[in-house]
């Protein structure tokens, strides 16, 4: 893992003591709050629906043993004894109080954390593969890069202040486990002869406009990555519909000027960029790569896994993922048990998931976008141990990428924006499709739930989605099928008229029925859905 | 009625104007009449509360009720965390919002 050098943390621990001073001008009375709002934004401290919440950075999902440890600690000192997990990959605390936000922050620091860039018009957290570095596909480890772009990202003068926010995501498989294509900017690692470079994708994003990002280079060379996004961000920061807060998203930019004449503007820009030297000295990358270097991994270790245990052998097929290194598995804890609160884990499921990380993942743990957590380098042969801690924690369902693994933004019963509640209703659906086998007969099946048009849920993007709305006053959801995050991306299509709760979730029973009824041998939903069209569902929900 | 609420500068805990005070419970609230925008500006000024503003609400046989459901939640707490709710004991809570 990446460690921080004297740079990373001076300007960190400068940042601390800088919001410090501000906290306590504000509680002096000598800030108002419209002066102060701004800044303690730029801190990831967000006034919430019931408490200030802290939206706390984990640069491209990446977290050791002991940053994990912090993180329960700063649940149970200064919170009510959990954290969120969200979309982003970050964690927020739902119950902070002003004064102790600079004391959080100064914690964090001892563990290289902070809240920096998790709001605000500037490039936010660099998202990236869970799998990342242990992924059997993988063209070349994303992390480098990933890394290379938060320190290009942190504090960059020019883009401190653009039209909107910004995310950036770096991937280096075929398989998109990032939903690359929906951040404003996206890169996939390639190789092109011996050559890596990026193929990049600009303008993709969900909120009140969805699109998928369209690609405007099908290769950057290494060297010249950062110069080319610095051309991007550049037409963006001069064209971006600062007018109007609805269309300032880079995507809006892309759309209303064509993608071709939006390369052009970007290829000029890129032209004048490449010779001003500001890409990053080769030496940087160098220097970076090595903390992302194979770790000791045991050589020799067989491959068997013991399945007597049925239960056990359940979430292994379910959980467990193939890692490049043999003897070695990738493990993915779920938070979403039936009838939880997806992506919340308390104080003791944060340290008992650090305990797991020190003791059987070489240190080292990732968070999901969709608000899962992994175990990126267990042995085979700890599986069973791992699997019954989990189980005795409440950790080991084993619904990953079922219906049962629902992505849900915290909705009305935590944010400001929100028109309906996320959470009640992932939670009634986890438990009318709780069967196991149930589950495992529907399949892939991915469902994402937003409280609001801003789309922190993903429902674009879920094979089902569900868009919580105000109806004078009245929670309503709308359905949409037909969405991918992943390679084969694409955006959900309204079914019709929106539901009650309770009308969703039967709803949603409807439509699974039509997929059992109406599916060819293998496909997934997604695969029905796209091959029969959106009549059939239809008539089910409506009648 | 109309009533006015808002976030404790410090606690960020949500909190109702009681007539001369803020109060944690929806239940005290006074109402404010016109006199809304005058408080709100008077209290934020004076830093006891951020973001304050001013709803309608009735009166009720269980008491004060704000008329928008994210007046309620703010007035209750988390529905799915009664625990953390102002009514742990209640677990029928949060029925009063909907
Ligand atoms: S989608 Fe809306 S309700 Fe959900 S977290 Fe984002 S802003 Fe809040």
């Amino acid at each position: 893992m990446y460690r921080y050098d004297s740079y990373d943390q001076s300007i960190v621990d400068a940042r601390v003591e800088e919001f410090r001073d501000q906290v306590q001008r504000r509680l002096a009375g000598h800030l108002t709050e419209d002066q102060f709002k701004p800044l303690r934004l730029m801190n990831g401290l967000y006034l919430q629906l019931h408490a200030y919440m802290l939206r706390i950075a984990i640069p491209y999902g990446t977290l050791s043993a002991r940053q994990m440890r912090k993180l329960g600690e700063v649940a149970r000192k200064y919170d009510r004894g959990y954290g969120h997990f969200t979309t982003r990959t970050n964690i927020q605390f739902n119950w902070i109080k002003l004064a102790d936000a600079p004391d959080i922050l100064a914690e964090l620091a001892t563990v290289e954390m902070h809240a920096i860039q998790t709001s605000g018009n500037c490039i936010r957290n660099i998202s990236s593969d869970q799998y990342a570095g242990v992924a059997a596909d993988e063209v070349t480890d994303p992390r480098p890069w990933a890394e290379l772009l938060r320190q290009w990202s942190t504090f960059h003068p020019e883009f401190t202040y653009l039209p909107r926010k910004f995310k950036i995501c770096v991937i280096a498989t075929a398989e998109d486990r990032s939903a690359m294509r929906l951040h404003d900017i996206g890169l996939k690692l390639v190789k092109r002869g011996d050559e890596i470079g990026a193929e990049v994708y600009a303008g993709g994003g969900m909120g009140r406009t969805p699109m998928v990002g369209p690609q405007i280079r099908d290769f950057v060379p290494e060297d010249e990555v950062i110069p080319y996004l610095e051309a991007c961000l550049r037409v963006y920061n001069r064209y971006g519909r600062r007018d109007n807060k609805f269309k300032a998203r880079i995507k809006i930019l892309v759309h209303e000027l064509g993608v071709e004449e939006y390369k052009r503007q970007v290829e000029e820009e890129f032209a004048q960029m490449k010779v001003l030297g500001l890409n990053p000295p080769r030496e940087e990358l160098d220097r970076i790569r090595p903390f992302f270097a194979n770790p000791a991994y045991e050589q020799g270790l067989s491959d068997e896994i013991d399945r007597g245990d049925p239960a056990f052998a359940l979430w292994v097929d379910r959980q467990v993922a193939t890692h490049r290194q043999p003897g070695y598995a990738i493990v993915n804890i779920s938070l979403k048990p039936v009838g939880g609160i997806p992506g919340d884990a308390s104080a003791d499921q944060i340290d008992l998931i650090a305990d797991l990380a020190e003791h059987y993942s070489l240190d080292e743990l990732r968070v999901t976008h969709a608000q899962n957590l992994v175990l990126p380098h267990v042995k085979k042969a700890d599986l069973y141990a791992i699997w019954q801690k989990l189980d005795e924690a409440g950790l080991a369902e084993a619904n990953l990428d079922l219906i049962g693994d629902i992505i849900a933004c915290p909705g009305l019963d935590y944010c400001s924006l929100a028109n309906a509640r996320s959470i009640p209703l992932a939670q009634k659906l986890s438990e009318r499709f709780a069967s196991p086998d149930r589950q495992k007969d529907l399949g892939e099946l991915k469902l994402k739930i937003s409280g609001c048009i801003n789309a922190c849920g993903h429902h674009h993007a879920g094979h089902i989605g569900i868009l919580g709305v105000d109806r004078k006053g009245v929670e309503n959801f709308q359905l949409l099928l037909g969405g991918s995050g992943a390679e084969d991306a694409s955006l959900g299509q309204i079914t019709g008229p929106g539901f009650s709760e309770d009308g969703v979730v039967d709803a949603i029973e409807k439509v699974t029925d039509i997929y059992l009824a109406e599916r060819a041998q293998g496909e997934r939903f997604l695969d029905t859905y796209r091959r029969i069209g959106m009549k059939p569902f239809k008539e089910a929900i409506y009648g | 009625m109309k009533i006015l609420t808002g976030n404790d500068l410090g606690t960020g805990d949500v909190i109702w104007w009681a007539g001369d005070g803020w109060s944690r419970l929806v239940g005290d609230s006074a109402d404010v009449g016109d006199r809304g925008d005058e408080l709100v500006r008077a209290e934020e000024a004076a830093q006891r509360v951020v973001g304050a503003y001013v709803i309608d609400a009735t009166v009720t046989d269980e008491g004060i009720r704000p008329a928008h459901i994210k007046d309620r939640i703010r007035a209750l707490g988390p529905t799915v965390r009664p625990d953390l709710s102002l009514k742990p004991n209640d677990a029928d809570a949060g029925n009063w919002v909907i």
